[in-house]
This record gives C-alpha cells, structure tokens and sequence, in this order.
C-alpha cells in the first residue's frame, strides 16, 4: 500500500514533467514531427537504465515504486508516440511516421543502455 | 488573467491526476502478472501499452472535431495526456527489453521488440476504426 503511494505521487511529477517538456519541444520545434514525445522518451529511457543499475545493486524497492513504476513509467508514454505515428501515416506521411517507430525505438534503447553502462561505472566497477 | 491562471492550473491538475489513476492501475497490473509469468516476458507492460494506445486512438476520435461525443480541452488531457500517459510506459518496455538482453535471452528481448511495436501501432488504429464506426451512426449530428 506504502508502495502504491508512492508510485501515485512519482505518477503525479512524472506526468506533469512530461506534458510540460513536450509540449515546449513541441512549441519550439513545430508539430509537424513529434519531437516533444521522442524528447521525453529518450531522457526517460537513459534515466530509467540509470536509476535502475543502482535500485538493483543496493536494493530500494520504495526508490523503484516512486522513481522507475511511478516518475519515469509515467514521464514516458507510448499512447502518445501511438497516436502521433497514427496521425502521420493518416495524413500519408509514411516516411516520418516509418521513421518515427525506427528512431523511438532505437534512440530510446540505445538511451537505456547508455544509462545502465554509465551507472554501472560510476556507481561499482564491473557491470551486474 | 486571474482566470487564465486558474485554467491552467485545473489543465495541470486534470494531467497530473489522470496521470495517478493510469500509473496505479500500470503498477497493479505488474503486481498481479509477476506471481503468473515471473519475468518470463513482460507481459504486464505490453498489456498497459496495447490497453493505452487502444484508448487513446478510440476516444481522440470519439471526442474529435467529427466526434460523436463532446469533450472539453480539459477533459480530454486528463485522459489522454494523463491516464492514457500514465497508464503507458516507454521507459519499462526499453529496460525490459535489455535486461533480457543481458541475461542472455536475446530471443525473447528481440521478441519483446518485434511483438510490442506493431501490437501499439494495431491497438491505436483499432480504437481509431471503432471510434469512427460509432461516429458514424445515425443520430451523431449534434
């Protein structure tokens, strides 16, 4: 229960975060492709690697229930990069909307994996 | 601007709530599956992810400018930036994905990829169709 309150106060910042950075990306950058979801997919895919190489070392699960389940969970979002890709192969932009499934896809994974390897060196030597 | 400011609060306060209920509901649904698959694949993420994008899809046409039903600006983020944001999860399906990839089983992480991506993509065209069938029935002019 404990747990769960924390996901939901982690869930409230997370979402606000997301909504606020990508709507500015979004603003800055035009809407014509969607930045401001791949913005926050990919910081929020390195932070998670980050975060969740040392929640596994040390062992906080109350650090996993409000950063990774609750803030990160709901700072990324794939309704949004579903709706967006939906849209754009709608109005016959096949080329971004392909390209915007193969650069979330890859750039997120390659983010997290990025987040997990640097941890792993700045917290403890050898990777888990 | 008094009441600009009070607008945007309520904006920020319907995002972060809708964003609570989809987060509490993504955390139960990993709580549920973990005892049934046991890490075996993520079964739990892709749900909330194909279960998410369905929503959204369905009732961003349902409310829509040809929709059949009314919804306030509002109204509309709480749902789809908040639960639909909250209830689906990028990070958690990258994460998953290599640490399956880590722990060797690279079938299953490249599985994971190759089954998640085009399941989002069908969920949210799906909830797209239906939605515009039921736009499209009789008695939608308002």
């Amino acid at each position: 229960m404990y747990h769960l309150f924390l996901v939901c106060v982690g869930a409230a910042f997370g979402g606000l975060a997301r909504f606020l950075l990508s709507g500015f990306v979004g603003r800055r950058f035009g809407e014509t492709f969607p930045w401001g979801t791949m913005v926050v997919n990919v910081t929020g895919g390195f932070a998670i690697g980050v975060v969740a190489d040392a929640v596994m070392r040390y062992d906080m699960p109350a650090v996993w229930a409000f950063v990774i389940t609750g803030g990160l969970g709901s700072y990324t979002t794939v309704s949004s990069f579903s709706l967006q890709t939906l849209a754009l192969a709608r109005e016959g932009s096949w080329l971004r909307a392909g390209g915007n499934m193969l650069l979330s896809v890859s750039l997120t994974l390659a983010a997290a994996a990025l987040g997990l390897a640097l941890a792993g060196l700045w917290i403890g030597g050898e990777s888990l | 601007m008094k009441g600009r400011t009070r607008d945007t609060f309520l904006l920020y306060a319907a995002v972060a709530a809708g964003s609570m209920i989809g987060s509490v509901l993504r955390a139960l649904a990993s709580f549920g599956s973990a005892g049934l698959w046991a890490g075996a694949f993520p079964l739990a993420t892709l749900l909330v992810n194909v279960a998410g994008s369905f929503l959204i899809g369905f009732y961003a046409t349902l409310t829509g400018p040809d929709g059949r039903v009314f919804a306030g600006p509002h109204q509309r983020q709480f749902f789809m930036a908040g639960f639909c944001g909250g209830l689906t999860t990028f990070s958690m399906f990258n994460l998953e994905t290599l640490l399956l990839a880590r722990t060797g089983e690279l079938t299953a992480a490249g599985l994971n990829v190759a089954i998640s991506v085009p399941s989002w993509l069908a969920a949210v065209w799906l909830g797209h169709i239906l939605a515009m069938r039921l736009n499209r029935l009789r008695g939608s002019e308002r």
